[in-house]
């Protein structure tokens, strides 16, 4: 009996889910002038998360610069060792979701007698993952070029750190930056799942706005578009660079007319 | 003219346990333009690579003036690819670098020059394969003459002992091979030593001092153009330079 009774009641009322309770407020309509009362009332709340989501993209990300070109040029030019514990760490990172690292990393804080700070575990943990993904756009990148290159470099009496230095990786940068804005992109995006911690981001001021009001299609509708405008900007501020530091002669990015200037 | 630059003894390299080159062994005067020549796959390019060691030889000695190269020590590697410019097939410039970054890279990276110094010596060995106009254009923009003008500039830059090139002309069009060869006769004309591997015999006849030909891994004969490519003499050179002008007729 109590079986269908809670099955009959789940038909009566179908968004009764946890995020998305029904609104009393809501009588007819989705949306009404209390909406945008609500939206434009929590706007600067959630703008203040924007700028921890950019913050906390941007530190991961830099993370993933600073420690992903140097794996790749071990994973490119290193001995059998480094090849393998590059190859560890990419593996792992990129076949645990960023939600389980979340709780690993919150976990082993907090087991290790921490008080961990959410935001610290976020971009530790984006930074991690982003290290792994952007060693394999860098990777990538340095074995696109033509061998040639670093046997010049060499022939002139360049040691191989030195002709990496200054002539391979001026090379697997630009290379790189195509792949580098769609991992900006997908880590902008991945930036959401750190609320379950509650990191002060975009999502999670969102999601303690729309519990408060009652305004969920409302607050996550203006999260999304917040998440979007971000990266359209981001993306287009990219696409100035590559063109800013594209090689004169090569057209990249233009279509057929890159395919002039081989040979 | 009788002092030995360079001298290879005994070189063997495998790849895949396939031989690639056999016990070659010469020896470069200083002053002297030898020529490699020899059918497709008898191993002239793998031959000038493992003198630089950018293939390393299997076993086997290179000695420049008098000093053998310790392949284990990488300081005296380097120091050793300084002092043996290396002209490549398909030129191998670094693309992102304008021509002059190209020569000045290796003498501010290598030689420790100030980018000033070498931006001038850049300017200057441009302007000896006649480039000077073209310093700041990029490889992409450069025909493949001039390319290959730059790469030498490049190689010309660090004051090398000996020059190897490998088949500089044979990734050019017809018309561009002349101005190349224009620079590396000029260079022979001024006592530079060299070491060229190329399909050019006519070059090759009028400039070399000496004709290596090779034929699977092993220099089969040796000896002065006129000699091995005399008329009516049955030499394996004078053979395959005969089937290379009926190719060309």
């Amino acid at each position: 009996m109590r079986c269908m009774r809670r099955r009959g009641g789940r038909t009566g009322s179908p968004a009764a889910s946890p995020h998305f309770p029904a609104n009393p407020r809501k009588k007819n309509g989705i949306f009404m002038a209390s909406s945008l009362q609500v939206v434009m009332d929590a706007l600067p709340f959630i703008l203040g998360g924007t700028v921890v989501t950019v913050c906390a993209v941007a530190i991961a990300l830099g993370m993933g610069l600073v420690f992903g070109v140097p794996l790749a040029v071990a994973q490119v030019y290193g001995g059998p060792l480094a090849r393998r514990c590059v190859g560890l760490y990419v593996w792992f990172f990129r076949g645990v979701p960023i939600l389980v690292l979340l709780f690993l990393f919150y976990g082993l804080f907090v087991s290790c007698g921490l008080n961990p700070n959410p935001f610290l575990i976020s971009c530790c943990v984006m930074g991690c993952t982003s290290t792994a993904y952007q060693s394999q756009i860098f990777r990538g990148a340095i074995e696109s070029l033509p061998q040639g290159q670093l046997k010049a470099a060499r022939a002139l009496g360049m040691h191989d750190a030195g002709a990496i230095r200054s002539i391979i990786l001026p090379q697997a940068m630009r290379l790189s930056i195509p792949g580098w804005a769609n991992e900006f992109s997908i880590l902008l995006k991945d930036s959401a799942v750190c609320y379950v911690l509650g990191t002060q981001e975009i999502m999670s001021r969102a999601n303690s706005v729309a519990a408060r009001t009652h305004e969920h299609l409302a607050m996550f509708a203006v999260a999304g578009v917040i998440y979007f405008v971000l990266t359209i900007i981001v993306l287009a501020l990219l696409r100035r660079l590559e063109n800013a530091v594209q090689i004169p002669g090569y057209s990249t990015g233009n279509g057929m007319a890159g395919f002039e200037c081989k040979g | 003219m009788t002092e030995d630059v360079l001298q290879v003894s005994h070189i063997s390299k495998q790849l895949g346990g396939k031989p690639i080159l056999q016990d070659c062994s010469f020896t470069v005067k200083r002053g002297e333009l030898k020529v490699l020549i020899g059918p497709s796959g008898a191993g002239k390019s793998t031959l000038l690579q493992c003198i630089n060691c950018l293939i390393p030889p299997d076993s086997g000695d290179i000695w420049l003036e008098g000093t053998k190269l310790d392949r284990a020590n990488k300081a005296h590697l380097c120091a050793f690819r300084a002092q043996v410019g290396m002209i490549f097939q398909d030129f191998n410039l670094f693309d992102h670098l304008t021509a002059e970054e190209n020569v000045a890279i290796a003498l501010r990276k290598v030689r420790g020059m100030s980018r000033k110094d070498a931006a001038d010596r850049a300017l200057e060995e441009l302007g000896r394969v006649g480039l000077a106009r073209r310093s700041q254009l990029y490889p992409a923009q450069l025909s493949g003459g001039q390319k290959q003008r730059v790469a030498m500039a490049r190689a010309l830059a660090m004051d090398p002992k000996v020059i190897l090139l490998d088949e500089p002309t044979s990734a050019l069009d017809p018309e561009l091979v002349g101005e190349v060869l224009a620079v590396i006769r000029d260079l022979a004309q001024n006592g530079m030593t060299m070491i060229m591997a190329t399909h050019q015999m006519d070059f090759a006849r009028a400039l070399a001092h000496e004709i290596l030909f090779m034929e699977r891994g092993k220099i089969i004969e040796q000896g002065a153009p006129d000699v091995l490519l005399a008329e009516g003499c049955n030499t394996r050179t004078r053979d395959f330079c005969c089937r290379l002008l009926e190719m060309g007729a």
